[in-house]
């Protein structure tokens, strides 16, 4: 990289440069600093509060179990639906892929109000029978999963469709004329020629699902120590002018997120310098 | 009898790719499939390794009918233009994919992929990845990735098509010497007809999706079946109503030769040490074009507007004209 080469500078690319560092500053870098600053105001006595209450415990490891088996879900569904689309021609795929980012485009209430319209325990569309043969949707666990997993359904997905179309089939047709089953090259040779798209993925996904608010919010119930989530229990704090509780929960939520978005970059890095 | 190919045909919605080709590849043999792009030769190919299913006919290696056995049961070895090498795969795991999925024992698969590297000159290069190699390295390794299953046969799909001129010339030499020392069935595919007449024991001429004509570069150099194999192994000009080589035509200065066709020199091209010329000869037929050496040129002195008497050399290669045919 010593020898990269530079354009020269104008007074554009300066201006250019103040605009960009100017908006991240004022959108992003200043928000979330406050955020740090806030929960550290007295020390760590806000944090340790939040950790030892065994209610906010439980919204977090509530937060948690959501996050990871919507994300474990959405992997695997999203790796499979990608090869799907790639990999095969079929009716209506144009429709399929243009479903898929459905979850996306769709405000995350509506998605909370339409899982309420086909499991709710009242009277939803197949909520009720669920219900009967003892299994709880809404006001539970597996809908908070259900919603938290349909608001990140399309992120997988759509970092890893284009790697696999640049991929090309050669590789894998290779590995079947040297005997490989469909089982073994799709582990030897086609997720590892992906797997940088799936772990973008995976992170995105996990970081959108912790952070997940309004779908959940509809959904959970909110009730304390059982269904309230991590963002749950900052929106409660905050408008009960606990402030600092609220504060804290938000610098725990971000800090996973930057955590693994830096986890990412250092093996990102560590790979490239083999 | 290594590969017998009875009745194959293919077809890609209104496109026929391969119509009823019969065919028999001998065992251990360096065979070549030639022809234009698009022409069915890849398709065929791709057949006789189980990457594509035929709408009908059967394929049989080796006396065992393949027809219905999918790839990884064939044990062809199969050779990509673009190499196809396993990217995340350092060049030694590359060469080791077929034994590990084998199973054999990591001592076996050591000894074989050194055994395989240094066959194909990439020792010093085991632990590099594919993206550390040339053009030419990479398709070295993809060919001992292919050899390490010890494949029943080879198959090649243009595999030196990618790679700049030079370097095709060394690989072209290079895999005559490698199946003179394994003596593996081996088939590529080319639209080169210098690589299929230096290289190969055999060549199949194949266009639209038929087999054209079958023997040694020699019988198909000199006894060409049609106008088609003559005019795609070299190029041809019409005498009168003869087909003949550019440098199967004798140019007289002086008349006198019997049959001989009048014409008048219109251009003269030297192409280092050739020299092309185009003769216009009386009526609307086309220019024939004679190729002869400098020398040769200047002896006759010939220049543009000289008067000159074409006959078709005595020995040479001809084909009566169609005469409606355009010439290729």
């Amino acid at each position: 990289m010593a020898e990269r080469h530079r354009y020269p500078k104008g007074p554009t690319t300066y201006v250019l440069r103040a605009l960009v560092v100017a908006y991240l500053a004022l959108l992003v870098a200043w928000p979330v600093a406050l955020v740090v600053t806030n929960t550290f105001e007295h020390g760590d006595e806000a944090l340790r509060t939040i950790l030892e209450d065994p209610d906010m415990q439980a919204a977090l490891r509530l937060t948690a179990v959501a996050a990871v088996v919507a994300t474990a879900i959405n992997t695997v569904f999203g790796v499979s639906v990608s090869l799907l689309l790639v990999r095969n021609q079929f009716p209506g795929k144009r429709a399929l892929s243009a479903l898929l980012d459905l979850p996306l485009s769709v405000s995350p209430i509506v998605v909370g109000l339409a899982l309420v319209l086909v499991y709710g325990g009242r009277n939803g569309w197949f909520g009720p029978s669920l219900e009967e043969s003892g299994f709880q949707v809404i006001f539970s666990t597996p809908g908070i999963i259900m919603a938290t997993a349909f608001v990140s359904l399309p992120l997988v997905i759509r970092e890893v469709v284009p790697v696999l179309q640049e991929l090309g089939t050669e590789q894998e047709q290779a590995a079947q004329s040297l005997g490989a089953s469909g089982w073994q090259t799709f582990w030897r040779i086609t997720l590892p020629s992906i797997k940088w798209a799936v772990i973008y993925g995976v992170v995105l996904t996990l970081a959108r699902s912790l952070g997940e608010f309004g779908a959940v919010k509809v959904v959970s119930g909110n009730i304390l120590g059982e269904t309230r989530t991590a963002t749950l229990a900052v929106e409660e704090k905050y408008l009960n002018f606990d402030q600092e509780g609220a504060y804290a929960i938000a610098f725990l939520l971000a800090s996973v997120s930057v955590l693994a978005i830096l986890v990412v970059f250092v093996l990102r890095s560590r790979e490239a310098r083999r | 009898m290594s590969i017998d190919v009875s009745g194959v045909s293919k077809r890609y919605g209104d496109f026929v790719a391969l119509d009823n080709i019969n065919l028999t590849l001998p065992t251990g043999q360096l065979t070549a499939l030639l022809g234009p792009s698009g022409g069915g030769k890849t398709t065929l190919l791709r057949i006789i390794a189980g990457l594509e299913t035929p709408d009908g006919g059967s394929v049989v290696i080796e006396g065992n009918d393949a027809t219905r056995l999918p790839v990884q049961k064939r044990n062809v070895g199969f050779v990509f233009q673009h190499y196809a090498a396993f990217k995340h795969l350092s060049v030694a795991r590359n060469v080791a994919f077929g034994l590990e999925i084998r199973k054999r024992s990591k001592a076996d698969v050591k000894a074989k992929v050194e055994e395989l590297l240094a066959l194909v000159h990439l020792s010093q290069f085991a632990d590099r990845l594919p993206s550390q190699l040339s053009g030419g390295q990479r398709q070295r390794m993809a060919l001992a990735r292919a050899l390490a299953i010890e494949p029943t046969v080879l198959l090649l799909d243009e595999p030196f098509g990618a790679l700049d001129a030079k370097v095709r010339k060394e690989l072209r030499d290079w895999l005559r010497r490698l199946h003179d020392e394994v003596h593996v069935t081996t088939v590529f595919v080319t639209h080169d007809q210098e690589e299929a007449l230096e290289v190969a024991d055999e060549i199949v001429v194949i266009n639209e999706g038929r087999v054209e004509q079958v023997g040694t570069p020699d019988q198909l150099y000199d006894q060409p079946a049609n106008d088609f194999v003559m005019g795609f192994l070299g190029e041809v000009t019409t005498v009168g109503d003869v087909r003949v080589r550019p440098h199967d035509v004798e140019v007289a200065v002086a008349p006198g030769v019997p049959g001989a066709v009048t014409g008048t020199v219109r251009r003269m091209l030297r192409i280092g040490f050739e020299v092309r010329i185009s003769v216009a000869t009386e009526g609307d037929a086309p220019d024939v074009t004679v190729v002869m050496t400098r020398t040769h040129a200047r002896q006759l002195e010939l220049a543009e507007g000289t008067r000159v008497w074409l006959t078709p050399a005595a020995g040479a290669t001809t084909m009566a004209a169609a005469r409606d045919a355009v010439p290729a």
